[in-house]
Parts: C-alpha cells; structure tokens; sequence
C-alpha cells in the first residue's frame, strides 16, 4: 500500500479553506487496508442543504485525496446544527465511526 | 453481465409502519465528461443493475459475507429496516473491476457501498447510517413500499419504531 502525504492535517487544511469550514475534526482510522479517515465538517456552506448534497459538496472539494486513500467517512453539519447538537450531546459528538471497528476500517485491501 | 446476489433470507421483522411523508428526491446529473470516461457498454450494464430491484446496494462482499466495514453496517441497516428481500438485489463490486471503478464514475460518488431506490441515488454508508437514525430511511422505504409486511404477525401493527 503506497504511502501518501494525506494527513489528518492536510485535510483540515483543505476543508478550511475550500468549504470555508469553520469547524473541521479529522481521524485517522486506518485498519489494515489502508489510509482512511473520517471526519466532523461545519461549515455555513451546508445551509439549505440536504445530506447528499453535503456530501456531494465535500467529495468534490476533496476530490483528489478521496482518490488516493481507501475509505472516507464525513458528517456535516452547519454552524447551528453543530452549536445546538453540541449543548444536546455535551459536546461528545465527533466524527462518525459507524461501520468501523473500535475506530478502525476493517476489511479487503484491495 | 453483472453478478447478482439477493438477500437469502429475511434478516430481520419489518421496520413499524409509518404514514407516507413526500421527501425532496436527491437528483444527479452526469457531465459531458463523465460521460466520456463511462464506456456504454458500462454504462448500459449499471442502468440495468440499478433498474434490476427497487433497492439496490453496490458493496463489497455478499449481505452474507460482507468484505468490508461499510457496506455490512448498511447491509445491517437494510435488515433492520425490514427491506423486503424479493424488492432488493446486491451487486459485489469486488466480482468485477469495471463495475467497481464504473459505478463511481456513474453516481459521481467515490466510495463504496452505494445506494440506489427506485433508481434514484440514495447515499453511501454515512447517509444511509444517518437516514436511518434520523428515521426519514424509514419514512422512505415505507413510501417507494419496499418492506416486506409480515402478513402473519398481528403484532406488526401495534410495533414502535425504535
């Protein structure tokens, strides 16, 4: 599996400044196959919105790292959605992890 | 063309019933470009995958065995939901390289799994994770009536949605 300069910081950096994200949490979650993260997107770029057009937004601002890594996971959110969740959740609520193990993507690397 | 694979049981009792809620429909257009990198041949065996069931998964592995995280958490979620299996067909992308690489380029969505209803492009495992917590999956599958009803159960009626 061939290394590639995508970090969790490399992608906060591209949120940042492609989705004017006001908040953005990357983890790393490789397992065995490969690099993979997810991620906790605010941004006021999502208002009026649905959830696949978020995801649409995102896939496209990072189309080139989403390329090159083996699994990517996103939720996101606007700046209300994230300030009302946070005093619902106590600020508990990070990056989605489902379908992972204990934090980690298992499964084929190919 | 393409490998066909439908849940070999009824993995789990239907999702409760709830009253149709018309919800926006997510559209995608293809560009120009995509077009180009999409040979026909591809293309004209995804459109019949997606028209093959009103739900369609693209995943690795089989429900049975799924190869990867993802595609069994929303495998899981399609169980619970109670998606009836004679309306749903799962392809195994890993059977086949050209449909792995084309049903990116066909839904204009990098990652696999990869949802489809009615033909219409649902979401990946995020989405499908969500909409099913959030409750409006089941709002959906109930409205395209897509789950299987448990005709013998007279508890059906009477169940919660969780």
């Amino acid at each position: 599996m061939a290394q590639t300069s995508i970090t969790e910081d490399s992608i906060k950096a591209a949120l940042t400044e492609r989705l004017g994200a006001s908040y953005v949490e990357v983890q790393d979650m490789s397992g065995g196959c490969g690099q993979s993260f997810t991620s906790l997107i605010v941004s006021p770029e999502f208002a009026g919105k649905n959830s696949l057009k978020r995801h649409r937004l995102v896939n496209a601002a990072l189309k080139a790292e989403i390329a090159e890594i083996h699994a990517w996971s996103a939720k996101c959110q606007t700046p209300e959605e994230w300030e009302k969740e946070r005093a619902a959740t106590g600020g508990n609520d990070g990056p989605p992890l489902d379908g992972t193990a204990d934090g980690k993507v298992t499964g084929v690397s190919q | 063309m393409l490998a066909r694979t439908v849940f070999s049981r009824q993995l789990v009792r239907p999702a409760a019933r709830l009253a149709a809620i018309p919800t926006a429909s997510p559209s995608f257009a293809l560009s120009a470009l995509q077009r180009r990198l999409l040979s026909d041949s591809t293309r004209q065996a995804i459109d019949k995958a997606v028209a093959s069931a009103p739900v369609v998964l693209f995943m690795k592995g089989t429900p049975e065995t799924p190869q990867c995280g993802f595609s069994r958490a929303s495998i899981q979620v399609l169980g619970m939901q109670g998606v009836d299996p004679s309306k749903f067909a799962a392809f195994n992308v890993l059977e086949d390289p050209e449909l792995r690489q084309g049903i990116k380029e066909y839904s204009d969505w990098p990652t696999i799994p990869q949802l489809y209803i009615d033909k219409e492009f649902v979401g990946g495992c995020d989405i499908i994770v969500s909409m099913h917590q959030s409750g409006e999956l089941a709002k959906l599958l109930e409205e395209k009536k897509v789950l299987a009803v448990e005709e013998e159960s007279v508890s059906a009626e009477g169940e919660k949605k969780e």
